[in-house]
């Protein structure tokens, strides 16, 4: 009783949040409802007895998926003017798909056919005396391993290609070898310069000032002198 | 009496009893923390603390939360009023929610689930919602940077902190927080695993956003961070969130690495000490060391956060994982 009144008041927020995330003018509100109906999914796990989904669903899309989908979707500066821009024209591909995609679904719902032995499996869907953590264990990291292992390596490969495809050619950023940065003994060098020329050594952070060809006049240089001509590019 | 207990309405009210029998001093744990950093904080830079209100300062706590309440709650214009006022309530609710599964003594968790740890862990990750949603919904660039500081921060270190737990649960074969005790009665978790205990310690500073890692309201460049735009109850709830996630992550770090209820020594002295008492004892450990920590280190850089989060912790829980797995497989201890 008290179980079936929480699957509805879970199943009916679910599904008012889905519908929130897909009508609601402000992106940021889109996903806070994408994120409270992970939680219903979760909540409805959890009544259907599989508390390590449910656990995990929120871990996992809740606590790091969405965190981020939030913090691009802060970031992006979205113009809805230019978003409906095309609306018109794209309207009826957008709809033929839509309907094609409905009539598979369709199809694919007037063959289903249960299988035998589907009743009795659904009615206690984890061994009796295992919980239910042990028996997903069970099943992915004994029984199906090598099929585990390959999807997952399926993803590596997608998340390498994603950081090629994204990986630019950084020459000018600097970085900072914090094993060098220690291994940097503090002892101290006396230097005397010619008049306006500066210390000609690499500094850690800046690149060597462009080589000057006759010594400018001491009042325009001084001090500032690397200030001056380092961030201008250099000559690396 | 015993067929009321047994009835619906009956477990609805024990429930509730047990829930402020732990929440309300949890919050009196959470007041006199704030006295205690500021006593402890004062001791290392040799200066005198709250000493005015009450015999040292003990009523400092109080006169802080009548202040906070006599404020005015000041709500900017530009801001998502909703979500505003919602984002401190989230992170104190959450604060409180994690307290749910947590064992002070053996049998004495509210609800004692098969899945604890990962309970735990999964409102630990949801934390960073309540800084991200206050950032955004302040409309204020200072709050917006903290915001984004902290999502990055506490994603990162997520990672590492989920190793360190999959660590533990290999040594004890159960997600069951009060198995994960028992599991340590001979031998706390500390001494095997010494360097996992270091980064789970560090990544907990991270995760509750605390010194050296308070990047999200670090107020030499943000002002205040994500909570810069809050004034009033809507700031004491961030202010009481950020203790009670300060004393639950210790309570994780004591259930995990230091041995839960159990006393050090199994023989007379220590015995007699009741269990709960060994518990708080040892969190006040962790939380001293939280504030030592704070008086003690600078702040970190933006990029030495990240990079000691995915270039160093990262690797070496993972390291030490493998190994940890190798030696409990070959010396045929891994828990069946």
């Amino acid at each position: 009783m008290i179980a079936a009144l929480a699957f509805y008041l879970f199943a009916s927020i679910l599904i008012a949040s889905a519908v929130m995330v897909v009508t609601s003018r402000n992106p940021v509100h889109s996903v806070l409802y994408l994120i409270l109906a992970f939680f219903n999914a979760a909540a409805l796990f959890l009544i259907a007895g599989a508390e390590f989904l449910a656990m995990i669903l929120v871990i996992v899309y809740v606590g790091a998926v969405a965190v981020l989908f939030l913090f691009v979707v802060m970031m992006l500066d979205v113009d809805f003017v230019q978003l409906r821009e095309g609306f018109q024209r794209y309207a009826p591909i957008g709809a033929i798909i839509g309907g094609i995609l409905f009539l598979e679904l369709l199809f694919v719902l007037g063959t289903w056919q249960f299988a035998a032995d589907a009743a009795e499996l659904r009615l206690s869907p984890t061994p009796a005396g295992v919980s239910n953590t042990k028996a997903l264990g069970r099943i992915i990291y004994t029984d199906y391993i090598f099929l585990f292992q390959a999807a997952g390596l399926i993803l590596l490969v997608a998340m390498i290609g994603a950081i090629v495809l994204t990986l630019r050619d950084k020459h000018h950023s600097k970085r900072q070898n914090i094993a060098v940065q220690v291994a940097r003994t503090s002892e101290l060098t006396m230097a005397q310069p010619a008049l306006g020329e500066g210390i000609r050594r690499e500094d850690i952070l800046r690149p060597l000032p462009p080589p000057s060809k006759a010594p400018k006049p001491v009042a325009h240089h001084g001090h500032g002198h690397d200030d001056d001509h380092g961030h201008g590019g250099g000559h690396h | 009496m015993a067929e009321f207990l047994a009835s619906p309405l009956g477990i609805l009210a024990l429930t509730v009893a047990k829930t402020l029998a732990l929440l309300v001093p949890v919050l009196i744990f959470v007041a006199y923390l704030t006295w205690a950093e500021r006593k402890v904080l004062a001791a290392m830079q040799l200066r005198r603390g709250p000493n005015v209100v009450g015999p040292m300062g003990l009523l400092q706590p109080f006169a802080d939360a009548l202040k906070m309440l006599m404020k005015e709650t000041i709500i900017p214009s530009g801001s998502s009023r909703l979500l505003f006022l919602g984002a401190p309530m989230l992170t104190f609710t959450l604060a409180m929610l994690g307290w749910a599964v947590i064992p002070v003594n053996d049998g004495w968790a509210i609800a004692d689930i098969n899945v604890g740890i990962l309970y735990l862990f999964a409102i630990s990750s949801l934390g960073v919602y309540g800084v991200i949603i206050a950032g955004w919904a302040s409309n204020s660039k200072y709050a917006f940077l903290g915001a984004l500081r902290s999502a990055a921060q506490m994603v990162s270190y997520e990672v590492s902190m989920g190793f360190v737990i999959v660590t533990v649960l290999m040594c004890v074969g159960s997600l069951n927080l009060t198995e994960i005790v028992r599991a340590q009665e001979n031998l706390w978790f500390i001494i095997p695993l010494f360097p996992m205990f270091i980064i789970f310690f560090i990544s907990i500073l991270a995760e509750t956003n605390r010194a050296p890692f308070d990047l999200p309201e670090g107020e030499s460049e943000l002002v205040a961070g994500f909570f810069v735009e809050y004034s009033s109850m809507s700031f004491a709830l961030f202010f009481l969130g950020e203790y009670a996630n300060m004393i639950l992550m210790s309570s994780l770090t004591t259930i995990l690495f230091l041995g839960g209820w159990y006393a050090p020594f199994a023989f007379e002295p220590f015995t007699w000490i009741p269990g709960p008492v060994w518990f708080i004892l040892k969190v006040c450990f962790c939380l001293f060391t939280f504030i030592w920590v704070r008086a003690t280190f600078p702040r970190y850089r933006y990029d030495q956060l990240m990079r000691l989060g995915w270039k160093v912790f990262l690797p070496f829980s993972l390291l030490w994982l493998v190994m940890t797995a190798a030696f409990l497989k070959l010396t045929g201890m891994l828990p069946a």
